[in-house]
């Protein structure tokens, strides 16, 4: 957090090269690479080495987002991504998530909004009482269905289950 | 560049200003001990002194760069280990295995040409000042034991040690006390005035070394890191153990360094009574300075010319020398306590300033260990 963002973009990739030459940082190459990223990321910044502890949360979570979307990964596991942005880093993040999936990163997305899941996800696994009750297809599933599936664990029976659970 | 300079520096400057201040107060108030009635102007009288002591002729500044070499490399030392989160209290001890190590060495090569012995018995000290940092490293990276309780006690272990080489295997020859035979070969050959030796010049490379460390190198990103955030610093795939035993190893290099410039250059020999407090000093230089490097040299050119022109002090003010250990005292009171100094002089707390103490009241508490 008291690092610029340039070191925070670089954090994961700080010993290999362009970012290292031997024993020594290459801060030109983190500089440019960390102002580009501000730039495509949208990151709301005076420049690319403030300190990230000056950011507004949204703008850290962009910092951490565009890390973690520009590395070299073949899985990556989104929590909550977009909480607390605003629509239209929403709308970018998503974007980008899309593009990373369509380059064959396999992306596990794990949200508490609902709207996002059914948005974004190919595939949607439900869990209940900590165990996956049932995949969907992303494509067909609808809200209804999963919002049933995470309350109750099945479908149709519907409310029965857990109130069954309360009388005993 | 400059805003952050002010930034950092600004508090430091105004405790040392408060610190001479109340050094003032102090002086006048007992004043009536030297001059036999209240002297409000014996405080300038004495600052004078002090002033003209250390930078008045070309001997009085070598005289403080030389005070001021010991404080550098220690307050290095120290710095690195702030960094690193890691709250070194053992540079005192790392200061006198750096000395005995290298007064071992340099003994052993008496007979040799000062090529071949200043470098040895330098490496050799910088390699016992490290052995002796690497062992609370790798204590608190292993076991979780706490660097500042550990380095506090190795002090005493060093000491101790020191003694029984100096008064058993390394005793003189020729002499009484419980002390080694002069260093011949690998002496520190005098390079300004008096008494300026080449150790100047060790301390002079190792501010822009210990920058290009900290600041350039990837080693020290992973020491700044784990020094800022052990959580991140495991994540990005840094190994925390192997960065807390390689800072304290660092640390304890250059406190070994400032032993060996200060035996090998201005002392001349290894006694077991050496009595020294330059790696407690090193604590207030390493705090004033802010840790970072250029502020440690700083810090130490200040602590060093007030050693310097203490002595101008006692000449010609009457007040005795150890005012100077009250006013670095109350320096260091200001540093630590800046909530006074803000006060005082309306100063907001800014970011920057935060960042670079943080890792001295985090080692205090939480669990740091790996």
């Amino acid at each position: 957090m008291s690092f610029p963002i340039a070191d925070n973009l670089v954090l994961n990739d700080y010993y290999h090269a362009p970012y290292s030459r031997g024993l020594q940082r290459n801060d030109a190459a983190i500089r440019t690479d960390a102002e580009r990223t501000v730039e495509k990321y949208d990151i709301r910044t005076p420049s690319a080495m403030v300190s990230a502890e000056t950011l507004s949360g949204g703008n850290q979570q962009k910092v951490i987002v565009a890390r973690e979307f520009e590395g070299e990964v073949k899985l990556l596991v989104l929590e909550q991504p977009t909480r607390g942005l605003d629509v239209g880093s929403i709308e970018f993040i998503h974007r980008q998530a899309v593009a990373r999936r369509d380059t064959g990163v396999a992306i596990l997305l794990v949200s508490a909004e609902l709207d996002e899941v059914l948005e974004l996800s190919d595939r949607i696994a439900v869990m209940y009482r900590g165990r996956i009750v049932e995949i969907l297809d992303g494509r067909t599933a609808d809200k209804e269905d999963v919002g049933l599936l995470m309350a109750t664990g099945g479908r149709g029976s519907g409310i029965q289950e857990p109130l069954a659970e309360v009388a005993s | 560049m400059i805003a952050r300079v002010r930034a950092v520096a600004l508090v430091p400057a105004l405790s040392v200003l408060l610190a001479l201040l109340v050094g003032a107060v102090i002086m006048i108030l007992t004043s009536p001990l030297v001059t036999g009635e209240f002297s409000l102007v014996l405080p300038l009288q004495a600052y004078a002194a002090m002033l003209g002591g250390a930078f008045g002729s070309l001997d009085a500044v070598v005289n403080t760069l030389v005070n001021a070499t010991p404080l550098v490399l220690a307050g290095l030392a120290v710095g690195i280990g702030f960094k690193g989160g890691l709250f070194n209290i053992g540079a005192q001890g790392q200061f006198l295995i750096g000395a005995l190590a290298a007064t071992t060495v340099a003994l052993a090569l008496n007979d040799a040409s000062p090529v071949v012995a200043i470098p040895a018995a330098v490496i050799a000290g910088m390699i016992g000042g490290a052995a002796w940092g690497f062992i609370p490293g790798a204590l608190k990276a292993y076991t979780g034991a706490h660097e500042v309780v550990v380095t506090i006690m190795l002090n005493f272990v060093a000491l101790a040690v020191l003694s029984w080489a100096v008064s058993g295997p390394l005793h003189g020859d020729n002499v009484v006390f419980s002390r080694t035979n002069d260093i011949e070969a690998a002496a520190l050959p005098i390079i300004i005035g008096r008494n300026g030796h080449l150790g100047i010049l060790f301390a002079a490379a190792a501010v822009p070394i210990a920058s290009w460390l900290l600041y350039r190198s990837t080693t020290g990103f992973e020491i700044r890191t784990t020094g800022a955030n052990p959580d991140a610093a495991r994540y990005a795939g840094m190994r925390p153990r192997r960065v807390i035993i390689l800072t304290m190893a660092l640390s304890g290099l250059f406190a070994g360094l400032a032993g060996t410039t200060e035996i090998l250059g201005e002392v001349g020999f290894l006694s077991a009574g050496y009595a020294t407090d330059v790696g407690f000093d090193a604590i207030a230089v390493a705090l004033l300075g802010r840790a970072h490097p250029v502020g440690i040299l700083f810090a130490a050119l200040l602590f060093g010319a007030m050693q310097a022109g203490a002595g101008a002090m006692q000449i010609q003010a009457d007040l005795p020398v150890q005012m100077v250990d009250v006013l670095q005292a109350v320096i260091l009171l200001f540093i630590t306590a800046d909530v006074i100094v803000r006060r005082v002089f309306r100063v907001r707390e800014s970011a920057g300033e935060l960042v670079e103490l943080a890792s001295v009241s985090r080692s205090y508490g939480g669990d740091r260990a790996a």
